[in-house]
């Protein structure tokens, strides 16, 4: 029989999380039957597209109950059918929602959880995962003790490729009922506050980033024109969110965010060992700075030592140029 | 209000981390895990707005007394232990089934406060873990507490999400994980530091807590962690472009399109 892999699909409003589909990918190379759990209001629709990244199957609950992520909600659903089905594995994006399911569910299921792998393989069925540990300044190799439960793993996100969607997939769905009544849900969602067009960092492809060297709220303003026209995302150093010149949201290190784009370009940043803790597995680094002995040359793969107020509007000009802007 | 903050000591967030021979090591002391700071203001802030008590709770070796005498250094009212040599080894999942049993103990306990994740570990498992064994109200990720109705028991949060921020309402008690926009956390004042060093902290044993030992430490522990090792090197030097701006520009942009990421 083929081991059972579950991906927890993550939906907001109907949009799937990229995390999950990056699930489904990491799924498909493990070698088994894939399932997605797809819970949420009026996600039927989503059922193709989970089955078109990679799952055979699609487990589908449809009710008012489950249109919020709520943990006690869905924990209790996964938990109910993961004692009916017994999967070998599951999997989830290692998002809030992903860590807060899975950390809930393995109580439930009395069994061990592995948050934030980086990799993941199964041997002889059981998990053989690498996370970061000490704030990305080690690795860990990390496995589950045996005995027959199900195991939980959350994956970083972007730490896995997202797998091409292929329309020819076919899979079947299945309609499951959701397991707690709404009197029996103790948290009630009343309002969202969205910020409009916030590129969500720990998504994002390309990400710049300003630092102390930008001298100011008014500095950001080359980081902010170089991300726009690469399409990316704008990040920060701590010593930058702390003199209030740009929201937190926006810090990238050990309290702020991990991230691992494809091009991650430091401005005016030192590179810190608590700022390389969320960034340095991003594929390629460059470092603008003034200071060519600046540690975070040690961690970037190019690197433009001078003035990032000449730099960043010479490389913006240059990539509207390239990119035909 | 009866309010526990759950806190862990780890190496100095500034600590050049390294192994040894397979554990390890690090160059400067141990602190109050950074995240837990957040969390242990909010209890402060809690217990000066509404009244009663804030205790600190921290499983861990004996020098973990430090970060708990920081803790009430900073204005927490009492301080507890959980040290016993059969706890070692246990998971973030053990070590949220202690600390639910510990919370159980202090008894009463109307909002349990966790920092957002430990830096060592790096779970972030805790807070929900100990949640869903008490069956609280799992409030994670909080980054403001709107208003707690100590008479009619409830709490109105806001969480951070990916997407933006979520308002949520909740009966007590609740689990409060937080982040570090919550807050700023406050220095100990010169009193505080010395109500510490005299601070009485009591020790709990698992018996104490009457922990099953079938569910603690390494034999409780479904994760195991093989090796631990540092990260590979950045394969190569780094290439600098020179020339002026324009052109170290373009060839920075050669080599970013050669490289796929643009
Ligand atoms: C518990 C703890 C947690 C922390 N968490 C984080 C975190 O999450 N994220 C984080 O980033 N930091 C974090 N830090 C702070 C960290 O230690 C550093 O203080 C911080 O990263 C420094 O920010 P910076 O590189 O912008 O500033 P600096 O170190 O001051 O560096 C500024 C750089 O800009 C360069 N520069 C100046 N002017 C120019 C110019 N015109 N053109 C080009 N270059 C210029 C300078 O040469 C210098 O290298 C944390 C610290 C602690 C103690
Ligand atoms: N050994 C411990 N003792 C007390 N609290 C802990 C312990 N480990 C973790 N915590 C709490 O749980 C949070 C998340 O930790 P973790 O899940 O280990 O990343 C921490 O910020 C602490 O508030």
């Amino acid at each position: 029989m083929a081991t059972k892999l579950w991906v927890f699909i993550e939906q907001f409003k109907g949009v799937i999380a990229p995390a999950s589909l990056e699930a489904l990918g990491a799924a498909r190379t493990l070698g088994g039957g894939v399932t997605g759990l797809l819970f949420g209001q009026g996600v039927g629709d989503l059922a193709q597209s989970v089955i078109a990244h990679g799952a055979d199957e699609v487990l589908v609950a449809d009710d008012a109950s489950l249109a919020d992520f709520r943990v006690e909600a869905y924990a209790a659903l996964l938990v109910k059918l993961a004692r009916e089905h017994a999967p070998a594995l599951l999997l989830a994006g290692a998002t809030t929602a992903g860590r807060d399911l899975f950390g809930a569910a393995a109580v439930d299921l009395e069994a061990g959880c592995l948050a934030d792998a980086v990799g993941v393989k199964l041997v002889g069925g059981v998990v053989q995962a690498v996370r970061p540990v000490y704030a990305g300044k080690l690795l860990a190799d990390v496995t589950f003790a045996s005995g027959g439960k199900p195991q939980l793993v959350t994956l970083r996100p972007r730490a896995f490729p997202k797998p091409e969607p292929d329309a020819g997939r076919t899979g079947t769905v299945t309609s499951v009922a959701p397991a707690l009544a709404e009197d029996a849900i103790g948290v009630k969602v009343l309002d969202y506050v969205i910020e409009q067009g916030q590129v969500s960092l720990a998504d994002a492809k390309i990400i710049v980033s300003g630092g102390r060297g930008v001298g100011g709220a008014e500095g950001f303003g080359p980081v902010r024109d170089l991300a726009q026209t690469l399409g990316g995302a704008m990040g920060a150093s701590r010593a930058a969110v702390d003199a209030g010149w740009i929201p937190y949201a926006h810090q990238v290190g050990q309290t702020g965010k991990t991230v691992a784009p494809d091009l991650y370009i430091a401005a005016g940043i030192s590179g810190s060992i608590q700022h390389q803790a969320g960034m340095r597995s991003s594929k390629v680094i460059v470092a603008v700075n003034k200071d060519p002995e600046a540690p975070i040359f040690k961690v970037a793969r190019y690197g433009v030592v001078g003035d990032l107020f000449k730099i960043l509007p010479a490389l913006t000009a240059e990539f509207k140029k390239r990119l035909g802007k | 209000m009866n309010v526990v903050v759950c806190v862990k000591q780890t190496p100095d967030s500034a600590a050049k981390i390294a192994v040894e021979n397979g554990q390890v090591t690090w160059d400067a002391g141990l602190v109050l895990n950074p995240w837990d700071e957040y969390a242990v203001e909010e209890a402060i802030r809690l217990k000066e707005k509404h009244g009663g008590k804030a205790t600190a709770l921290c499983l861990g070796p004996e020098s973990a007394k430090e970060a708990l005498k920081t803790c009430v250094a900073m204005g927490c009212d009492e301080a507890i232990l959980i040290a016993d040599p059969v706890l070692d080894g246990s998971d973030a999942l053990a070590t949220a089934y202690v600390l639910a049993l510990a919370i159980q103990k202090v008894g009463a306990v109307d909002v349990a406060l966790f920092g957002k994740q430990a830096i060592d570990g790096d779970t972030g498992l805790v807070p929900i873990a100990v949640a869903r064994r008490l069956g609280w109200a799992p409030l994670t990720y909080t980054v403001q507490i709107a208003e707690i109705d100590a008479g009619a028991k409830t709490i109105k949060a806001l969480r951070t999400l990916e997407q933006g921020k979520q308002v949520v309402t909740a009966k007590l008690p609740a689990v409060v994980g937080t982040v570090k926009e919550i807050n700023e956390p406050r220095y100990p004042s010169f009193m505080g530091i010395r109500k510490a060093a005299k601070a009485n902290i009591a020790v709990w044993k698992a018996a104490d807590l009457g922990a099953d030992a079938a569910r603690v430490g390494t034999a409780g522990s479904a994760v195991r962690w093989p090796s631990i090792y540092p990260l590979p090197a950045r394969e190569g030097a780094v290439e600098l472009l020179d020339g002026s701006p324009e052109e170290a520009a373009a060839k920075l942009a050669d080599k970013l399109i050669a490289e796929k990421v643009i």
